[in-house]
């Protein structure tokens, strides 16, 4: 990533005249950065397309395919919808200007564009851009791709709706004895790199993480994007954490390490996904009936002795390529029915 | 309109900004494009094409301003604001008359350059 306070950036110049084409891009190779020029729209959202700018520095009078028509094709395209946008021309009118900033350009310059005027624009354009990118670079380390997306399109607003989704629970057997029989570095160390395995056995499945507690993770099959076989996705991606953990455990105790071992639980049904939290701090969750049995599974995996525990609705969701054992109604605390439980075997289909 | 056909501060503050011999490139550039314009609005004109014809003026109001030919862009922003169809009522004059603005500041130009 470009550092703070405008360093050079690479520059896109459009504009249908050659001497203002030559000005420009010799005004700001002056200033230190690396320009390309087009001579109309239609060429610009080529390379555009093709090549990352940091910037782009647009004519409105253009043969072909002219500035505006440029701004609404950029504002329409999910990856170059967040380039800064300086128009630089002699558009009579001020309605004109007007209309370039609804469209979406930061800035505006009128030609001839004087030196200092263009390095300070220019300067905050780069400055918001960096801004604009490190956001988005935390957002993706904190927050998932899918909720990250779903923020960038649909914006941020607390409260949820219902979804049918698989919601599972897992965690580390064992954990706390484990975590005070060794110094804590090598307990992180543990966690990193469990975590590391889990998440790319979930993510792989479609699934997201939204809560990381301890050595506990849950995580959600079908929202806040849709997947049309969460259950088996969610029993899937179990499966491959219990083979994750398995290999993992070859390492450690090649190392003279114990093995740890997990417990997973996975529920079906509706739940309310959304955003919880305060307006300064929220984070995106699933809450419900669903969400608890999942957790009470997780639980039962000590009880029942298994490592993968799913509900009936998870259970009919399966295909006949995955094993799954009847463990009969077990009544948990919270639920006035009994529940069925299935046990999934940890091994591959077959 | 009894300006200078070439202001020389903003020539000067030109030459400063980007360098004298880039300028010398730049004012080539604009004597080999501007006859072409010069053309097109004629063109643009006999076709009524007012588009074209607003973008040329445009783009020569733009570029005379750039060298501090002033008087020269003021005509060209004249007959960009002017729609294609009024400008042909005064028939080849107002055309006529900037073709020979345009060779004031070409001569201008050129002279600045052989100094």
């Amino acid at each position: 990533m470009r550092e703070l306070r405008s360093g050079p950036g690479r520059l896109l110049v459009v504009d249908d005249n050659k001497v203002n084409r030559l000005l420009l891009t010799r005004s700001l190779e002056l200033q230190g950065h690396s320009v390309a020029s087009a001579e109309n729209g239609r060429v610009a959202l080529e390379m555009l397309r093709r090549e990352a700018f940091d910037l782009l520095l647009l004519d409105m009078e253009m043969p072909e395919m002219d500035g505006f028509q440029v701004l609404e094709q950029l504002g329409g395209d999910r990856q170059l919808r967040d380039l800064p946008v300086i128009v630089t021309s002699s558009l009579e009118g001020v309605e004109t200007i007007v209309r370039c900033i609804e469209l979406g350009a930061d800035d505006y310059l009128s030609k001839p564009v004087n030196p200092g005027l263009l390095k300070a624009r220019i300067g905050t354009s780069l400055e918001k851009k960096s801004l604009r990118d490190q956001q988005k670079e935390l957002m993706r380390r904190f927050a998932t791709p899918e909720v990250a997306q779903d923020l960038q399109t649909s914006g941020f607003s607390l409260g949820g709706k219902l979804v049918h989704a698989s919601v599972m629970f897992s965690d580390i057997r064992g954990f706390t004895s484990l975590a005070e029989s060794q110094p804590p570095e090598e307990t992180i160390e543990l966690l990193n790199t469990y975590y590391e395995l889990m998440f790319d056995a979930i993510s792989g499945h479609g699934g997201v993480v939204t809560l990381m507690m301890g050595d506990g993770l849950m995580s959600v099959f079908g929202a806040p994007v849709p997947l049309v076989d969460h259950g088996e996705s969610a029993v899937r991606s179990a499966q491959e954490m219990v083979e994750l953990v398995e290999l993992f455990n070859v390492e450690r105790k090649a190392a003279g390490k114990p093995p740890i071992r997990i417990g997973i639980g996975i529920a079906t049904g509706e739940m309310v996904a959304g955003y919880t939290g305060t307006n300064k701090r929220a984070t995106y969750t699933c809450i419900g009936d669903t969400v608890n049995l999942a957790a009470r599974l997780e639980t039962h995996t000590k009880v029942a002795q298994r490592t993968i525990l799913i509900d009936q609705a998870t259970c009919s969701a399966l295909s006949e390529r995955i094993a799954v054992e009847p463990l009969g109604p077990v009544p948990f605390k919270g639920k006035s029915n009994a529940v069925e439980v299935f046990a999934v075997d940890p091994g591959r289909e077959g | 309109m009894s300006a200078p056909t070439i202001d020389r501060a903003t020539l000067e503050a030109l030459k400063q900004t980007t360098g004298a011999e880039f300028v010398l490139e730049l004012v080539d550039t604009f004597l080999q494009e501007a006859p072409v314009m010069l053309e097109d609005l004629r063109r643009a004109l006999a076709a009524q094409d007012a588009d074209k014809f607003r973008r040329t003026a445009h783009s020569l109001k733009s570029n005379s301003n750039t060298f501090g030919a002033l008087t020269l862009g003021a005509m060209a922003r004249e007959l960009e604001l002017t729609s294609a169809s009024k400008v042909s009522e005064g028939g080849a004059e107002p055309l006529n008359a900037l073709a020979q603005e345009y060779s004031r500041v070409a001569a201008a130009l050129t002279a600045l350059r052989h100094a």
